[in-house]
């Protein structure tokens, strides 16, 4: 294997966290940064998306998505099973090149709930122990709101988001997330115009007591010039946003807000089309250090590249599946609940509660973000001493710009049939007056769902597959049985009728998408024992090794991932500079 | 090499413009003179031409064309399925084909076969040698006796693509598609209509990807890696 020129640092990954860390490391130290990406590379700002305005290759046919067919993950519900391969995108939808799954998100921008970050010690101190469910995994984060506030806010600076603050330095305002921890700073934009759907939603909420608010999303209601100085337009509200990158620039993306500054940064350097295998370490010291890492290049040949700091930051499964085939970290057992990598997988709860209208929505316009929300039940900003279960969601209604492919065909109940003439005037006679309700929920921590390495299934490397061992339990349950009735009165006062309800989570399906928002493997935690991190994002044992991303989160909050993935890589930065390259060595 | 099959339709049949891509260039075909001796000859990427046409029937009864409007006859859907089947999908390029395969997986597994998509559509087209020529009410009994096929699922949605996608692709033939449900297709801004309207339908007349980035050079999916 040849080996490459030495490098200072090395970046696995070109979305969200591996640019911003290369952004920060570029603009502040005199460090030189590779940053190795698996899939294509893009043209700073938003011209590759210019003819992208077509549902068939960007919803239907996945263009911006990982190509499955050279890896993928397999599934069990139970490690009694014999996982198999999820051949086909699904539950959820990994993004590949740079930008990574940045470029095709809804751009939703939430903070989490502050009890989140300490969520055994809230728990434990308003519920008592015996509360946390039989089989549960929920740990501390080692992390804090009062730690992570600033960096949310330099995050939203950054990225530009439009929403409104409920609760600004402790003091509660209204038309705003009441429910959301105090906040610093005022968003920097107004939220985004709000469409017919969500103005239904918007009232309805508020007839019924609740505290809805306007979504904060990383799209612009207005030109936006950021915390680097760089200027892009407001949202056209074209209704091509989720699954697709923006053509003008509108909604944040790696590739519009971090790429056009790193691409100037002469120290640091993107690498497209790299398959990175492993990541090369000195395990025998008592001081263990990660040496770089190994390589396929554009041209298919396999190097070594050395590096004296290593970041992993690409998507959840990639970051602990690196781990796992470099041996760096014992694999979790859930038997014994020895070793910490693969341990705390979770998802999110989604879903949604169809009516019809009796006047059309006039649903293609719109955008990611363009949607009301509310909090009332989110975390634990409800009782739940008398529910059977922890923790809640948000229920929100959106415009993002339906698309005919994926939203034709919903017909009222009377309707038997699913093609032919009958269900055909059925589902045009509905087609814009189909609006859903939908609630997304927080799916806790077990024991029983990690990640391993899948004895079978391999990848075209001929390296084995990441195994998801994952299944709902009663938590979920539970608590979708509490939202679904909710959503129901919801959608009824909003005027929807003949209410098309959800027929509850019975094992996990890997074809029914939830979301994107996949967390664990690699988790931060208060100590070596529990976690593969310490709260920089720092590995335990390599020092000289960072994991960056949603693999590092313990626990999920109902909350979209991105903002507090960039806030903590904003902190993990701070340090860097601040510390690291004056001491190398732990951050603690 | 096959013997170049092509698919003949008349012109009212499909009623407006069609847009298709022959020899991976794109071709306007004008279909406006609405004189019933005019046909059209599209060559056909995947199907025969007796695959086609019990396909372009099945998707008829899928999609009907009938006192709602038009269907993926009008549509051209067949036209947008051949090309799928051609193309990257066709193939399960994106798909994850490693062995070993479990048929008999619970549905949450999600498709589990070996079969590619134009092995499902070639085999199970062998058992429907002349659907096209029976009549409606039998052929939607023999549809109906292969529901729970994993062709049919297939069938049931490849024609809705074909009715809804951009013309680009092949099928929705003169946007008869989006005319149907309102859709206005891809245009760059609404950005002064998205909080009006509520309560009323605002009903733009619809533009393709053609009509809105005129000149532009466009790579439809089913255009890649296609053999020539």
């Amino acid at each position: 294997m040849k080996t490459l020129r030495a490098v200072d640092v090395v970046i696995v990954g070109g979305g969200w966290s591996g640019l911003l860390m290369a952004k920060e490391l570029g603009a502040r130290t005199s460090l030189s940064v590779v940053v190795l990406e698996r899939g294509e590379p893009h043209t700073p700002g938003p011209a590759d998306y210019a003819t992208g305005m077509d549902e068939l290759d960007y919803v239907t046919r996945s263009r911006l998505m990982q190509d499955y067919s050279k890896e993928t993950v397999s599934l069990r519900h139970t490690p009694r099973e014999r996982a198999l391969p999820i051949r086909q995108l699904g539950s959820f939808l990994p993004g590949t090149g740079i930008g990574g799954a940045g470029e095709h998100w809804g751009a939703l921008f939430p903070r989490y709930t502050p009890d989140l970050f300490e969520l055994r010690t809230k728990t434990i101190e308003r519920y008592g122990v015996e509360k946390l469910p039989e089989n549960h995994s929920i740990q501390d984060w080692g992390v804090t709101w009062q730690e992570i506030e600033p960096y949310y806010a330099k995050a939203e600076q950054l990225v530009g988001i439009s929403g409104k603050a409920g609760n600004l330095n402790g003091k509660k305002i209204e038309g705003g997330n009441i429910f959301e921890g105090p906040r610093s700073t005022e968003y920097p934009m107004p939220p985004l115009k709000t469409a017919s759907l969500p103005s239904l939603f918007n009232d309805a909420a508020k007839s019924l007591g609740y505290h809805p608010y306007p979504n904060a999303c990383a799209v612009n209601s207005r030109t936006y010039k950021n915390s680097d100085g760089l200027s892009r337009p407001g949202c056209f509200y074209c209704g091509f946003c989720d699954h697709y990158g923006c053509m003008i620039g509108a909604k944040s993306q790696p590739s519009n807000t971090l790429l056009p500054i790193v691409a100037k940064q002469k120290r640091v350097t993107i690498r497209t089309n790299i398959t990175v295998r492993r990541i090369l370490a000195d395990s025998e010291k008592t001081n263990a250090k990660v040496r770089g890492v190994s390589y396929i290049d554009a041209s298919g040949e396999e190097v070594f590249q050395p590096a004296d700091l290593v970041f992993v930051a690409t998507w959840t499964f990639n970051n602990t599946r690196l781990l796992m085939l470099s041996n760096l970290g014992e694999p979790y057992d859930p038997a014994t609940g020895k070793g910490t990598l693969g341990k705390n997988l979770t998802h999110q709860i989604q879903f949604g509660v169809q009516a019809f209208f009796d006047k059309p929505l006039n649903r293609f316009m719109g955008a990611g973000g363009v949607g009301v929300r509310m909090s009332d039940f989110d975390g634990d900003a409800f009782d739940h001493s008398q529910l059977p279960f922890l923790r809640g969601g948000i229920f929100y209604a959106t415009s993002t710009g339906a698309q005919p492919i994926a939203s034709f065909g919903v017909v009222p109940r009377a309707t038997k049939s699913r093609w032919g003439s009958e269900w055909k005037k059925a589902a045009i006679d509905s087609y814009d007056r189909t609006g859903t309700v939908t609630f997304a929920g927080e799916h806790i921590a077990y024991k029983s769902n990690f990640m391993s390495l899948d004895p079978i299934y391999r990848d075209d490397l001929g390296d084995p597959l990441l195994c998801l061992t994952l299944d709902w339990n009663d938590n979920e349950r539970k608590m979708a049985e509490f939202a679904l009735p909710k959503s129901v009165e919801l959608i009824k006062t909003m005027g929807g009728k003949d209410v098309i309800s959800f027929p509850g989570y019975g094992h996990y399906d890997a074809t029914r998408y939830q979301s994107t928002h996949v967390q664990g493997g690699t988790i931060m935690s208060p100590s070596p024992e529990t976690g593969v991190l310490n709260p920089y994002s720092q590995h335990w044992r390599y020092s000289n090794l960072f994991v960056l991303g949603a693999s590092a989160f313990p626990q999920q909050g109902a909350a979209n991932p991105t903002p507090t993935i960039l806030a903590l890589t904003l902190r993990t930065a701070d340090a860097i500079v601040d510390r690291y390259t004056k001491t190398p060595g732990s951050l603690l | 090499m096959r013997r170049r099959e092509f698919l003949a339709f008349s012109a009212t049949s499909i009623g407006g413009v069609l847009v298709y891509s022959l020899d991976r260039h794109l071709t306007r075909v004008s279909a406006q003179t609405k004189s019933s001796s005019q046909i059209i000859r599209v060559p056909l990427r995947f199907f025969t031409q007796s695959e086609a046409l019990i396909v372009a029937a099945a998707a008829s009864r899928i999609f009907p064309s009938d006192e709602s409007g038009p269907g993926a006859n009008e549509a051209g859907a067949v036209i947008y399925i051949d090309r799928q089947l051609a193309g990257p999908w066709g193939r399960d390029r994106r798909r994850y084909t490693q062995p070993p395969f479990d048929e008999d997986a619970m549905a949450e597994f999600g498709y589990q076969g070996k079969a590619t998509p134009r092995d499902i559509y070639r085999e199970a087209l062998k058992g429907l040698e002349g659907f096209d020529s029976l009549s409606p009410s039998d052929q939607d009994k023999k549809l109906k006796q292969i529901e729970n096929t994993r062709f049919f699922a297939l069938l049931r949605l490849n024609p809705l693509e074909g009715m809804f996608s951009d013309p680009i692709h092949g099928g929705n033939a003169d946007m008869v598609g989006w005319q149907l449900i309102g859709f206005p297709g891809p245009q760059m801004s609404w950005a002064g209509d998205v909080d009006k309207h509520f309560g009323e339908a605002f009903r733009p007349a619809p533009m393709s990807l053609i009509q809105v980035l005129p000149g532009r050079k466009l790579h439809p999916t089913e255009d890649e890696d296609l053999k020539s």
